[in-house]
C-alpha cells in the first residue's frame, strides 16, 4: 500500500481498514434468465411474471438467455476482465419460500468473467477476482401471522461481481460503488436503478493493526442499495471493529444488516450458523462456450468507458465538472459525440441548464442529436443567438412540442436570431437615423454626448425587433456618426 | 404397431385395453384410468378417418403412460404421496409428440415413487405384480409400464430410465425395453430424477415398434438444453459384425441360467456369422458406487422443489416455515426417497464434496472412457441386464444394497450415456420367469441397435 489509510483508535494505535465488496447487477434483458417470460416485473401483479420454470413446477427445464451471456461479456469487458472461454453453472441449495427450485442456479465452479480491475476517479485501481452469472430469489413480505411469497423476481438475471480486498476506507468504497454502478450504466447492462434494487452492494469489512502481516476477522453487510450506506456502513464497521479490538475483545465473523435511519449494523447471523449450500454442477445447463468472434462480435460496438472519457476530456472539460457529468452516461455519450470545439459550452448548458431543470431526468433519456447541438453551438459562436437565447434555444429542443424540428428552425420560430447581415442592418440603421425623432441625439452625439448612443442602439433594436446583434449594431452607428 | 383404421376403429382399440387393464387391476398396474378423455379422442380419430382425412402414425394406439410424465390428463404424482392432487397445466414433449401422431392414453402407470427404487414397491400406491408370477415383482421402477405391455394391455408404455428404471422390469415381464443415448429423447416435463443420467423410453412387444416410437419421439427440443441435435432419423444404417461379451460379468453373482441364456445368444450369433469378441472393462466395476452418489446427489437437488409452498401435499399439521418443510416432506415422501435425499445430501456437503461427488465425477470419465475404448472393438455389446429373474415381493425391500445391487449391469450405461435394448431372452426352467439380456451400443447408434435386435431374435 503506497498511501497510509489507517485510522486512529482512542489509544492512539493505528489500524488498517480492508474492505472487499460484492456487487450484484440486476441485467435489463427483455426476459428471465431461464425462461421467456417478461423480466420487468415494476408494477405489475405479483406472481404474473412467472412461468412454470421459474415456479419450479416438476419437470421444467432452464433455458438460458443469450442475451444475458452477452451483457456479461460487456460488463466483464467494462470491468477490463478476461471473459472465460468455457463458463458452467451450479446449483447453490437451500430452503426459503424465495427460491422455488430450492437452488439457485449460480456460477460457482467456473464464472464466466474471469480477473479484471476497476479504477476510480482518483486513478486507483480496485482488482475484480471475478465476476458469475446467477438467477435472482423471488420477494416475501411477512404479515402477523403469515407471509406472501411474490416470484415476480426469480431468475431475473443478475451478475456478482466480486472484488479483491483492495478497498482500504470508506471514501474508495464509495467511490468504488458509484464507479461500478457507472461502468454497467455506460455497458448498458442495467438499468441502474438503485432505489429499485437494480444493484445491491454486501460490503465485507475488517481491521487489523497497522503493519499486521494476517487481515482480521471480517463482517459482511447485506444488501445495501445506495453508494452513501456502503460509505456510511463501512464507516460504522471500522468505527466498531476498532472499538471491539479497543475493548480487548475479538470481532465475530458474522452478518450484519444496516439500518439507514439509525446508521448502524447489528448481528444477524454468525459463521457457526452459516448455511451450508451443497453445491453441485447444474447438470441441465451444459457449459457454455464462447468463441473469440462471439466476443469480438459483442464488443465491436463498445461505448467508451469513464476512463476513456477522463482521458478523452482531460483538457477541456476540469475534473470536477467531469466527475458531475460522469454520473450521466447519456450526456457523456452526447458529449462525445459531438464537435471537440463546442464542449465547453455544451459543458456549461448541460451542467448549468440541463440538470437544473425539474425535468432532466426525462430529458437525459431523449438528447436532442449532436447535429442539433453543434448548430446551436455554432449559432451561439456567430452570435446569431445570444447567451440568452442560446439558452432559450437549447431547452426548446428538449420540447416534445419542438425538438425534431432542428435548431436553426427553432430559433427563427422563436424570432430569436440575432441580425449580423451588415448590409441589412445598415439598412436598418439608416432607416433609424433618417427618423426626425433621432436627429437631436444624432447631433447630441457628435457634440461628444456618448451616451446617448444607447438611446440610438435602442432604436434600431426596436427597428429590427429585437433581431440585431447590438454590438454590430453599435459599431455601425459609430461609423456612420463619425 | 396396429393403428386404427376403416376396419379397425380407434374406439374399439381403446375400449379393449381399457377392458383389459380392469381385467388385470389386481396387478396393480395403474395409478389413473383415462377412460373418458380417451374414448373421446378415439372418438375424433374415428371420424377423421371416416372423413378420410390423415392420421398420425399412432392413429388411435391406445398406451400406458408412467406416472411421471406430465399431462393435463390425470394428475402426475411420480406415484408419490408429495405430488397428490397436482394436475399439470404443461405437457411433456415427448407426451406432446405422440399424441401429435394420434396415440391414446388410457392411463397412467404405477412406478417406485419419484422413479427410486428396481421393483415398484416403493410406490406411495403399492407394488405392482410381475406379468408371469404375481408373487414376484414387476421390476421398477418403470414397473407398471413393463407390465401393462407384458400382458398386452397396450401396444406400448412410456417409460424413464435413470439405472435401469426401463430395462430391468422389461426383462422381468419379456418385452423390449430401451434406454436410448442420453438426450435423444426430451426429458422436458419429466419429473426429474437425476438429470445427467435420466433417460426417456418405451416398453414394446417389437423391435420394430420401439423403431416407430424412437422416429417419433425422439430430436433436439428448445425446452430441453441436453437434448441432441437429430440425429436418429437421420441415422445411416450400418450392420454389424463384431458382438463383445464383457468377462467379468461372467461370474457366479449371475444367475446361472441368465449366464446360459446369454451364451446361447451369443452361439446363435456366431452362427450367424458373427465375431464374438471378449471384452474386459474394469472401469465399470466403480459404475454401481459412483451411480450412487451422483444420482442421490442429483435426486436430493432435485427433491428440493417439493417444499409443499407452491403445489402437492402441504403436511395438515404445518403451523410455519419449518414444519411445512419438515412435516410436508416427512410425510410426502417415501423411505427410499429420503434415503437417497440424505445420501445426496451427505455426499454435496461441504468438506465431502470433494470426497465423494467429485471422485465419483471422475470415476465416471473413466467409465465414459472404457465404453468408448469397447466400441473400437466391437459393434455392440450383449451383457445381462440384471443378475437374477424376478425376483419374490418383500424379498429385497428391507435389504437397500441388495436392492441396489440389482442396478449393477445397468447403471453404467447411465452413466456414459450409451443406448441400451432390453430383448426377451427365454425363461427360467422351473419358475417359467422372463429372462432378458441387453445390446449395448455406443452413443447414437440407437437406430441401428434396434435394427440388430431383430438379428438376435430366436427362429
Amino acid at each position: 500500500m503506497a498511501e497510509d489509510y489507517s485510522v486512529t483508535g482512542k489509544d492512539g494505535k493505528k489500524y488498517t481498514p480492508t474492505i472487499g465488496i460484492e456487487c450484484h447487477v440486476q441485467l435489463r434483458t427483455k426476459t428471465k434468465l431461464f425462461s421467456e417470460v417478461d423480466n420487468d416485473a415494476r408494477g405489475k401483479e405479483p406472481n404474473s411474471c412467472v412461468s412454470p420454470v421459474d415456479y419450479a413446477l416438476p419437470g421444467m427445464l432452464p433455458r438460458l438467455n443469450g442475451r444475458a451471456i452477452k451483457f456479461a461479456v460487456r460488463a466483464g469487458r467494462a470491468m477490463n476482465c478476461e471473459i472465460n472461454p468455457e463458463s458452467r453453472f451450479d446449483r447453490k441449495h437451500y430452503f426459503y419460500p424465495d427460491s422455488p427450485k430450492g437452488y439457485q442456479i449460480t456460477q460457482f465452479y467456473h464464472p464466466i468473467i474471469g480477473a479484471g480491475y476497476v479504477e476510480l476517479s482518483s486513478g486507483r485501481k480496485i482488482r475484480i477476482e471475478h465476476a458469475h452469472m446467477e438467477g435472482d430469489a423471488g420477494k416475501l413480505t411477512h404479515y402477523a401471522t403469515y407471509s406472501l411469497v411474490d416470484l415476480n423476481r426469480v431468475d431475473t438475471p443478475l451478475i456478482e461481481i466480486v472484488s479483491m480486498p483492495d478497498i482500504h476506507s470508506a471514501q474508495d468504497a464509495h467511490d468504488y460503488a458509484k464507479e461500478l454502478w457507472r461502468l454497467m450504466c455506460y455497458a448498458g447492462v442495467t438499468y441502474g436503478d438503485l432505489y429499485n434494487g437494480n444493484m445491491r452492494f454486501d460490503v465485507n469489512t475488517s481491521v487489523a493493526p497497522e503493519g499486521a502481516e494476517e487481515l482480521g476477522t471480517r463482517t459482511e453487510v447485506k444488501n445495501l442499495n445506495s453508494f452513501r450506506s456502503v460509505e456510511r456502513a463501512v464507516e460504522y464497521e471500522i468505527k466498531r471493529q476498532i472499538q471491539v479490538l479497543e475493548a480487548g475483545e475479538k470481532v465475530k465473523q458474522e452478518t450484519r444488516g444496516w439500518n439507514d435511519a439509525t446508521g448502524q449494523t447489528t448481528a444477524q447471523r454468525s459463521k457457526e450458523e452459516a448455511k451450508d449450500y451443497r453445491y453441485m454442477p447444474e447438470p441441465d445447463i451444459p457449459p457454455v462456450h464462447l468463441t473469440e468472434e462471439f466476443i469480438e462480435n459483442e464488443l465491436k460496438d463498445f461505448p467508451l468507458m469513464p476512463a476513456d472519457y477522463r482521458e478523452k476530456f482531460r483538457d477541456t472539460i476540469k475534473d470536477d465538472l467531469l466527475e458531475i457529468l460522469l454520473d450521466y452516461p447519456t450526456l457523456m455519450k452526447k458529449l462525445g459525440d459531438m464537435d471537440e470545439k463546442h464542449i465547453t459550452l455544451m459543458v456549461n448548458l448541460f451542467t448549468s441548464v440541463l440538470l437544473a431543470e425539474e425535468k432532466s431526468a426525462e430529458y437525459l433519456n431523449d438528447l436532442p442529436s449532436a447535429k442539433d447541438l453543434n448548430e446551436l453551438a455554432e449559432m451561439n459562436e456567430k452570435k446569431e443567438l445570444s447567451s440568452t437565447a442560446t439558452k432559450e434555444v437549447f431547452l426548446k429542443l428538449f420540447d416534445p412540442q419542438m425538438k425534431g424540428r432542428g435548431t436553426k428552425n427553432i430559433a427563427k420560430e422563436l424570432g430569436l436570431i440575432q441580425e449580423n447581415d451588415l448590409g441589412a442592418l445598415e439598412q436598418i440603421v439608416d432607416t433609424v437615423l433618417a427618423k426626425p425623432e433621432t436627429k437631436k441625439a444624432q447631433e447630441d452625439y457628435r457634440a461628444g454626448e456618448e451616451k446617448v448612443l444607447g438611446f440610438l442602439i435602442g432604436q434600431v433594436m426596436k427597428e429590427s425587433h429585437g433581431k440585431a446583434n447590438p454590438s454590430a449594431v453599435q459599431q455601425i452607428l459609430r461609423e456612420k456618426l463619425k | 404397431m396396429r393403428i386404427a383404421d376403416k376396419n379397425h376403429s380407434a374406439v374399439e382399440m381403446v375400449q379393449e385395453a381399457l377392458n383389459k387393464a380392469e381385467h388385470f387391476s389386481d396387478h396393480y398396474i395403474f395409478t389413473y384410468i383415462n377412460t373418458e378423455n380417451a374414448l373421446k379422442k378415439a372418438k375424433e380419430i374415428d371420424e377423421k378417418i371416416a372423413r378420410g382425412e390423415k392420421v398420425g402414425r399412432l392413429a388411435g394406439v391406445p398406451y400406458a403412460l408412467k406416472d411421471n410424465f406430465l399431462s393435463p390428463e390425470g394428475e402426475t404424482t411420480a406415484s408419490a404421496h408429495i405430488l397428490e392432487g397436482f394436475t399439470s397445466p404443461v405437457t411433456a414433449t415427448a407426451v406432446q409428440k405422440l399424441e401429435d401422431e394420434g396415440a391414446i392414453m388410457i392411463g397412467r402407470t404405477n412406478m417406485d415413487a419419484f422413479a427410486h427404487g428396481s421393483s415398484t414397491e416403493n410406490s406411495y400406491y403399492g407394488p405392482t405384480l410381475n406379468a408371469y408370477d404375481t408373487e414376484r415383482v414387476a421390476g421398477g421402477s418403470s414397473g407398471g409400464s413393463a407390465v401393462a405391455v407384458a400382458l398386452g394391455i397396450v401396444q406400448f408404455a412410456t417409460g424413464t430410465d435413470t439405472g435401469g428404471s426401463i430395462r430391468q422390469p422389461a426383462s422381468f415381464n419379456g418385452v423390449y425395453g430401451f434406454k436410448p443415448t442420453y438426450g435423444t429423447i426430451s426429458r422436458y416435463g419429466v419429473v426429474a430424477m437425476a438429470s445427467s443420467t435420466d433417460c426417456i423410453g418405451f416398453f414394446t412387444q417389437t423391435p420394430e415398434d420401439m423403431d416407430l416410437l424412437m422416429s417419433i419421439a425422439s430430436g433436439q427440443d428448445r425446452n430441453d438444453l441436453t437434448t441432441l441435435p437429430d440425429y436418429y432419423v437421420n441415422t445411416e444404417s450400418k450392420s454389424a459384425k463384431r458382438v463383445g461379451v464383457i468377462k467379468d460379468f461372467d461370474n457366479e453373482s449371475v444367475d446361472e441360467e441368465i449366464r446360459d441364456a446369454l451364451r446361447q445368444k451369443t452361439e446363435m450369433l456366431e452362427k450367424k456369422g458373427y465375431e464374438i469378441v471378449e471384452l474386459e472393462m474394469p472401469a465399470l466395476k466403480y459404475a454401481l458406487a459412483a451411480y450412487y452418489i451422483i444420482v442421490p446427489a442429483e435426486v436430493a437437488s432435485n427433491l428440493s422443489r417439493y417444499d409443499g409452498i407452491r403445489y402437492g401435499l402441504r403436511s395438515e399439521k404445518a403451523t410455519d416455515i419449518e414444519t411445512i418443510y419438515n412435516d410436508t416432506r416427512n410425510e410426502g415422501f417415501m423411505p427410499e426417497n429420503k434415503r437417497r435425499i440424505m445420501i445426496g445430501n451427505f455426499v454435496l456437503s461441504s468438506g465431502f464434496y470433494d470426497a465423494y461427488f467429485l471422485k465419483a465425477a471422475k470415476a465416471r470419465t473413466l467409465i465414459v472412457e472404457e465404453y468408448e475404448k469397447a466400441f473400437q472393438k466391437c459393434d455392440y455389446i450383449l451383457t445381462p441386464v440384471s443378475p437374477n429373474p424376478a425376483f419374490k415381493l418383500g424379498e429385497k425391500v428391507n435389504d437397500p444394497v441388495a436392492m441396489y445391487l440389482e442396478d449393477v449391469m445397468s447403471v453404467s450405461l447411465n452413466l456414459a450415456g450409451v443406448p441400451g435394448l432390453a430383448i426377451p431372452a427365454g425363461k427360467t426352467r422351473e419358475d417359467n420367469l422372463p429372462i432378458g439380456l441387453q445390446i449395448v451400443g455406443p452413443r447414437r447408434s440407437d437406430k441401428n441397435l434396434l435394427a440388430f435386435a431383430k438379428e438376435c431374435i430366436d427362429e
